[in-house]
């Protein structure tokens, strides 16, 4: 399915991450799965969380820039070979991924950022997904 | 040794009938030549007739550097344009440049002015001297190289740069003095350590301007190179290097007040200060042909006193600058107003973001780096597009500051306020 994401822009110094995580501990959201990208003087903090809206509210009260993206999630058993066959469904409908990351426990989803979401959910949907 | 006996040695009485008879002619001059000084004065119902002593002088108006700007490029020049021999240019804030010309006799005024520094410093016909001033349409180079061509030393013209080729010239020419940015000669000398050179070298002297230094600099430099440093001063729209300059007691750099005539006065209330009191220099161009100006407002602060000089000099002494009246940044010799980043910014953006300027000396060379608040606007969760910014930001400024920056993206509200106001600049340079 298709599921908000929070993207935070945070500098690429020590204890920043820290500050994040302790803001949403504090307001009792839920980290599900998160990445951090990293260039050489800013990081790019992307997450699924229990409740996106409040995360936004809560991240812009502590004056980060935030932004919710949508995001394609997908419950994938953890065994050999499923990740290729995701991944061949996705190249078949002729779409590229932009990032992607898993989650934090076991059942989590897969979240994926694709050049075309819509289509790339109709192409796992069609190839049997839990989408 | 000085170069001009006649001139910088004479009574401050016979130097005051100098100025005066000087800034008369001068101000007769520019009535009849300059258009825009001739409305000038009629606005405040000056005539050249008022005009019969020095002490007139603070009837006259001031110019700043946006006059010059207004009548870009010739529109001040007070003789034809096949007078003039010389064209330079110094960078302008927003885009247009600010140009001075020169006649052949004003080259002259200025050779004349640099040799008496050179001389000052302690040179003569025998020496070597090293130009590592940028040559072109900076003042810098061309005028210390027709200075020291003027004294009778050897020019050696090696513009900036090349620090390795700089150094074999200075050690096979066996050269004798420099000329250059006092950063720049910080730069060199640790060049030289490394290469175990300083002992192989005849460097002893060294004229270094262009930008804000300290007495720590000069005494680092001093000890390091075992030379003696001097500081020589001007600025393009007075004429260049070599307005005023230090001699071996180093007690304040000796104007050539025969043709400069300088004050210091309150830049708020535009009134003179007390001697030996801080403000704003001004200048009054008494000999100039091509560009004579009216009390210059050069923004920087500094102090006067007029005390004879143990040298044996009687010229007017300024101290070592403090400062300046607007927030004009020197970095690696050019001219940055945060205004002009401002600028830049609205072009990209559309809207001004938060942004901090840091500049900071990093192996003797000064750094620039521009800090900008990413916004929610500009907050993309494409990493791609947030690093095009950043290098759209960086590139628009080099094209407006003429020096390339290094742009950092922050996060919002990271950049210091104080009283809800952010604080544009940071300049940790050490200058005491």
């Amino acid at each position: 399915m298709i599921t908000q994401q929070v993207s935070v822009f945070i500098e690429n110094k020590e204890g920043r991450f820290l500050r994040v995580a302790e803001l949403l501990k504090d307001h009792n959201i839920n980290i599900i799965s998160f990445s951090i990208a990293e260039t050489e003087e800013f990081g790019m903090l992307r997450m699924v969380v229990s409740d996106p809206a409040k995360t936004v509210k809560v991240l812009k009260e502590g004056e980060y820039s935030a932004r919710l993206t949508d995001v394609i999630t997908v419950k994938l058993p953890n065994e050999e070979g499923t990740l290729f066959g995701l991944l061949k469904v996705i190249a078949d409908s002729g779409n590229n991924i932009r990032y992607m990351y898993t989650s934090l426990g076991d059942d989590g989803p897969i979240v994926i950022k694709t050049t075309n979401q819509e289509d790339v959910v109709a192409a796992l949907k069609k190839a049997g997904y839990e989408v | 040794m000085i170069w001009n006996e006649t001139k910088e040695c004479m009574s401050r009485d016979e130097l005051a009938n100098l100025q005066s008879a000087r800034l008369r002619k001068m101000v007769s001059r520019v009535y009849h030549n300059v258009e825009y000084y001739r409305k000038k004065m009629q606005q405040i119902g000056l005539e050249p007739g008022d005009i019969k002593d020095i002490e007139d002088i603070n009837k006259l108006p001031y110019t700043t550097k946006q006059d010059l700007r207004d009548n870009y490029p010739f529109g001040l020049f007070a003789v034809p344009r096949s007078e003039i021999v010389r064209i330079h240019a110094s960078s302008g804030t927003t885009g247009k440049a600010t140009v001075v010309g020169y006649t052949r006799k004003d080259i002259e005024t200025w050779q004349e002015c640099v040799a008496r520094i050179l001389v000052m410093g302690g040179l003569d016909h025998d020496d070597i001297v090293q130009i590592s001033y940028g040559y072109g349409l900076f003042t810098g180079g061309l005028g210390a190289h027709y200075g020291v061509e003027n004294l009778g030393a050897t020019v050696v013209p090696m513009s900036t740069g090349n620090t390795k080729k700089q150094i074999t010239m200075m050690e096979d020419f066996g050269v004798t003095a420099i000329c250059c940015t006092p950063s720049y000669l910080m730069y060199l000398t640790e060049a030289l350590e490394e290469n175990g050179m300083v002992d192989k070298i005849k460097l002893k002297k060294a004229f270094l301007g262009a930008e804000p230094w300290t007495e720590n600099m000069r005494r680092e430099i001093e000890s390091r190179l075992h030379i003696s440093a001097h500081d020589i001063y001007g600025l393009s729209e007075v004429m260049g290097p070599g307005v005023a300059g230090d001699c071996k007691f180093h007690t304040g750099l000796h104007i050539a007040e025969d043709h400069f005539y300088p004050e210091i006065i309150d830049p708020e209330t535009l009134e003179p200060v007390k001697e030996g009191e801080t403000g704003e220099l001004v200048f009054t161009t008494l000999t100039k042909e091509a560009l004579p100006l009216f009390r210059y407002r050069t923004k920087d602060l500094t102090s006067i006193t007029y005390e004879k000089c143990e040298c044996g000099r009687t010229s007017a002494r300024i101290s070592r600058f403090k400062g300046r009246s607007d927030d004009m940044l020197i970095i690696r010799g050019v001219n940055v107003f945060p205004s002009q980043v401002e600028a830049a910014l609205l072009e990209v953006a559309e809207t001004t973001p938060n942004y901090m300027l840091v500049v900071d000396r990093v192996n003797n060379l000064d750094t620039l780096d521009v800090l900008v608040e990413v916004e929610e606007r500009f907050f993309s969760d494409d990493i791609g597009e947030l690093e095009r910014l950043s290098k759209k930001i960086a590139h628009t400024l080099q094209q407006a500051l003429g020096i390339q920056p290094k742009v950092k993206l922050v996060e919002p509200k990271s950049i210091e306020r104080s009283e809800g106001k952010a604080k544009r600049v940071i300049d940790k340079r050490v200058l005491d």
